[in-house]
């Protein structure tokens, strides 16, 4: 292999880490609020809201159903509005975002879902409102729960961003595609997969580090 | 104690949790009155509506009709702020403890104030200070998972007294925990009653906590106020078939004897009578003689009572003359009937 293609490997790399990184962190700023009122607007809790709760669910089914692939695709044209292309990084950032947003939201939910209600009770009974008790007390409580969660969304991201370069994204995909499938190179196939696997697993093994320090 | 105002006064509260197919009345028109600063104790059976009645005095459940009326106000028409605002004059302990696993038992109990915005300097001052009166000062540090459940309880009872409350509600708080542990908290709570002059009210289904420190009792049955009153009275002489059953098992246990197909009677004597050789007498008085099937001691409310199951004899004249001589010396005798048991 030749240099030129390493280096091309070592931008990938940069890329597939950018639009994981950055598209992770903007569907978590999405996702959280959304798990949060998914949770907290469902029956017997402490914002109860039957219609809001269905649109919720609803969404995050519709989104989640519909294959990354064909969101990619169908998304281009809110992307090129946002982004003023529907290529390259940058552009790959908006489809994952939205593609990731409905994952993290239940995810979010299943977390919280895990705290008993006594935790809700006792924070009633101690005078706090809605906001007090999902700062201070269920966030708190879940949090070991949605950092191990957040380590399983980022892969699944990662996923999702080697697909992209499909229609092309950046990124290891689009490498392992170009190179490995279109040009029958199997050592850069190989090379890329064995990298992606690599990044996978710091993802996952420093998500369940952190998890693990910080639950009590 | 008997002339203090009345903190709580509950008039003809029902509550009825309904779904599509049934109807339950979980609370039935129950009208009592709990004093300031007593410990006042709600009893009944798994399923007899007592968690809903306790949840209703701080407004965590609803009333269906009737009011509750703390401290003058009637919970039901407090709108919400009123109502959390309320919530923090009325603390509340849990069965299973319900601390935050992931903050140490000093942020635990800082929580309250955290709340209200209370400087962290001042928080941890005040929450220090409720350490030392549930004897965890050293465990501040602490997280809740290294605690045993004894432990567990106390930081919970450390984070309700931190707001300094009016009423501390406890939800079954011993009954997750074995007997001597079950004491200390109890007499932590005793402790706390006499020193702060803080009004406890407590929910359980084991009679033993009752008479260990409450001074009135509320029966409650299916819903139902089955007998109130204070808890000598009626661990002497109780009126109502729920109250019997209540105070029995505990003289029963594992009694071996079949009770029921025999005259068996309970009977009580106070400090007073105790030291009187009240059997002994009546085999010399009357020549008749009952068989002891069970015998104990107890603290009531800090008075010691007996108690004793006895059988008396089936012929129906001698078993007259010993009923006889119970009630003329002021023991009158219980019969337990097979309901009772049952």
């Amino acid at each position: 292999m030749t240099s030129q293609i390493w280096s091309l490997i070592g931008n990938g790399v940069l890329e597939t880490l950018e639009m994981t990184i950055v598209s992770t962190i903007l569907a978590y700023i999405i996702g959280v609020p959304y798990g949060i009122l998914l949770k907290i607007t469902g029956k017997g809790e402490i914002l109860e809201q039957k219609i809001v709760n269905s649109i919720l669910a609803l969404f995050a089914n519709i989104f989640r159903s519909i294959p990354f692939l064909i969101l990619l695709v169908f998304l281009i044209p809110f992307t090129r509005a946002i982004v003023g292309t529907s290529i390259g990084t940058e552009a790959s950032i908006v489809p994952l975002t939205v593609g990731a947003i409905p994952i993290i939201a239940r995810m979010v939910e299943q977390s919280l879902n895990e705290i008993p209600y006594g935790i809700t009770e006792a924070a009633k009974s101690m005078g706090a409102n809605s906001w007090q008790i999902v700062t201070e007390f269920i966030l708190p409580e879940a949090m070991p729960s949605l950092v191990s969660g957040t380590a399983i969304n980022m892969a699944t991201v990662l996923g999702y961003s080697a697909m992209a370069g499909c229609i092309g994204g950046g990124g290891l995909g689009a490498i392992a595609l170009n190179y490995g499938y279109y040009r029958y190179q199997k050592d850069v196939l190989f090379i890329t997969v064995f990298i992606l696997i690599v990044i996978v697993q710091i993802i996952q093994e420093s998500g369940v580090f952190t998890a693990k320090k910080i639950r009590h | 104690m008997a002339d203090t105002k009345p903190i709580y006064q509950l008039n003809n509260v029902t509550k009825v949790f309904k779904d599509k197919t049934s109807e339950v009345r979980a609370v039935d028109d129950i009208s009592l009155e709990i004093k300031e600063g007593e410990i006042f104790g709600i009893i009944g059976m798994s399923g007899a509506g007592k968690s809903t009645l306790v949840r209703m005095l701080n407004r965590l459940e609803d009333v269906t009709s009737g009011e509750v009326v703390f401290d003058g106000k009637v919970l039901g028409n407090l709108n919400s702020k009123e109502t959390r605002t309320t919530r923090k004059q009325i603390a509340m302990i849990f069965q299973s403890f319900n601390l935050l696993s992931q903050k140490t038992v000093l942020a635990n109990v800082e929580i309250p104030l955290k709340l209200v915005g209370v400087s962290k300097a001042q928080r941890r001052e005040k929450a220090l200070e409720m350490l030392k009166i549930v004897g965890l000062e050293e465990k501040a540090k602490a997280y809740p998972a290294q605690l045993s459940g004894g432990q567990k309880q106390r930081v919970a009872i450390a984070r309700a007294l931190v707001m300094n409350p009016r009423v501390l509600l406890c939800d079954e708080a011993t009954s997750a925990l074995d007997p001597k542990i079950t004491e200390e908290i109890l007499n932590l709570l005793k402790d706390i009653n006499e020193r702060l002059k803080l009004t406890v009210v407590i929910i359980t289904h084991e009679m033993d906590v009752i008479e260990k420190i409450c001074h009135r009792v509320a029966i409650v049955d299916h819903g139902k106020l089955a007998e109130i009153g204070d808890v000598k009275d009626v661990f002497s002489n109780p009126k109502s078939e729920a109250a019997k059953h209540l105070i029995l098992p505990t003289v029963t246990g594992d009694n071996p004897f079949d009770m029921t197909i025999k005259k068996c009677y309970r009977i009580v004597f106070d400090g007073r009578a105790a030291t009187e050789p009240v059997i002994a007498n009546l085999v010399k008085e009357t020549g008749e003689s009952v068989n002891i099937l069970s015998a104990n001691t107890r603290s009531v409310g800090g008075i010691g009572y007996g108690q004793m199951i006895v059988e008396f004899p089936l012929d129906p004249r001698a078993h007259k003359i010993v009923k006889d001589y119970f009630t003329k010396i002021g023991m009158e005798p219980m019969e337990i009937s097979k309901e009772v048991i049952e």
